[in-house]
């Protein structure tokens, strides 16, 4: 069902895409590729980070509640990097997303050795 | 030559260097602060005889008191700082450590007379936190320090680091430093937030969440306590994610300037390229970034001397940052 979903997103932006409408690079990390089809990357549409999640919400349900919460803001253990700089310090869910942006997720990990 | 009465007497006051040849941009000058001259050779040093002290002064801790010990989660600078100050007190320490890290991090706990408890290399530092304070639950007659979450963490950088920059840069516009606990990115800022308030704070997050491939699902994410304590997302001016080709290539270059840097150093210096290269034209800028440690812990990775293509490779198997 979800890899169905997956085409269904991808051609849909391919299409839009023809038309003009802006595209993105989505990196997947590993802890949420089962729920996104199992790839690594992925083509996504939207006008701004809120968007780009909310409709792979729609496509894929598994990833429902593990982007955005119920209220439209970004998971609190999910960090969003467009062209690596943290969404969180762009405007949050309305940070804008421009052609051929690289959006990131990543899972918010302990770290240590650097501070 | 100054003489001190303990090692312990060496810890911070570290010399800062300009490192402007690497900056992309004329207008801006970069400036790296060498932690790893601290004498257990990473920033940790001033954290751990920052949590130590704290706890002395608490009456949870008793120096000359026998058979203390102590447990802490570390990726391995924590650990080695806390042997070396547990190795002077007199204290018994075990860290809990990833079984991926690099081997001379081991060492040097083992060199200072830790104890160490593997945990899953998989899991990265997540694994390591949730074993340590699962172990710590069940033996509460040990003493859990949790840098994560101590104030004394940032309360060490809020105390000496932030000074010592402001005192050698006045001039600072911009402070750049890795995230890890956030202990130094909340101290230092919080600091140069009541002393500089147009100070500009950035954060550099390793790509931990790229490499850890242990995780479950999404809730078993971690963010530091003292982060979320501090308000470090009210803290912070903009955090970027640095990728482990970006660090490595960044901690080769900076040998250009007679620096052996670790790899997550070469990660901020990353950071503070990106920053340069953001300011107009018509401005100036003085970025201060951290060096948290030397190059010796990672040679064992080969970051300097083999294929870039094998050493990113690497990064996914033993943990780097």
């Amino acid at each position: 069902m979800a890899a169905g979903a997956k085409v269904d997103v991808v051609s849909r932006v391919l299409d839009q895409s023809e038309s003009g409408i802006m595209t993105a690079v989505l990196r997947v990390p590993t802890v949420l590729r089962p729920a996104l089809g199992g790839v690594a990357t992925m083509q996504v549409e939207g006008a701004t980070i809120g968007g780009v999640l909310s409709e792979l919400s729609d496509a894929y349900p598994a990833v429902k509640g593990q982007l955005l919460n119920d209220d439209g803001t970004l998971h609190r253990f999910l960090n969003v990097y467009i062209n690596d700089d943290d969404v969180r310090y762009l405007g949050g869910v309305n940070a804008p997303v421009a052609n051929d942006d690289e959006i990131t997720l990543l899972p918010a990990v302990a770290g240590g050795a650097s501070g | 030559m100054t003489r001190y009465a303990s090692v312990l007497d060496l810890i911070g006051n570290t010399p800062i260097v300009d490192v402007s040849a690497l900056s992309p941009n004329p207008n801006v000058t970069i400036l790296a602060k060498l932690e790893g001259r601290n004498p257990a050779g990473s920033v940790k040093d001033r954290v751990a005889l920052s949590l130590v002290e704290a706890a002395e002064a608490d009456g949870v801790l008793i120096p000359g008191k026998p058979d203390q010990v102590l447990i802490e989660p570390s990726s391995g600078n924590t650990g080695i700082a806390l042997a070396m100050v547990c190795r002077l007190r007199g204290y018994h320490l075990k860290v809990v450590l990833p079984s991926n890290v690099s081997p001379e991090r081991r060492q040097l706990l083992l060199a200072f007379g830790a104890e160490i408890i593997d945990s899953p290399g998989s899991e990265g530092s997540n694994g390591a936190v949730r074993m340590a304070q699962k172990l710590a639950l069940e033996h509460q007659e040990w003493t859990f320090l949790y840098q994560y979450a101590n104030p004394a963490n940032p309360d060490a950088h809020y105390r000496t680091t932030g000074p010592e920059i402001l005192r050698d840069v006045p001039e600072i516009t911009h402070f750049i430093a890795g995230l890890g606990t956030s202990g130094t990115l909340m101290g230092v800022g919080r600091y140069l937030r009541e002393m500089k308030p147009d100070v500009q704070i950035w954060a550099v997050e390793p790509p931990s969440g790229e490499m850890v491939d242990g995780l479950r699902s999404l809730e078993d994410g971690y963010i530091p306590p003292i982060f979320i304590e501090n308000h470090g997302a009210e803290m912070l001016d903009r955090k970027v994610v640095v990728r482990a080709r970006e660090s490595i290539e960044w901690t080769r270059r900076m040998t250009e300037l007679g620096l052996f840097v670790g790899i997550s150093s070469g990660a901020i210096m990353a950071g503070a390229v990106k920053c340069a290269k953001l300011i107009p034209e018509d401005e100036t800028a003085t970025i201060v970034t951290i060096v948290c440690d030397d190059g010796w812990k990672y040679l064992s990775t080969g970051a300097w001397s083999d294929d870039i293509d094998d050493v990113v490779e690497r990064a996914k198997k033993i943990i780097y940052f």
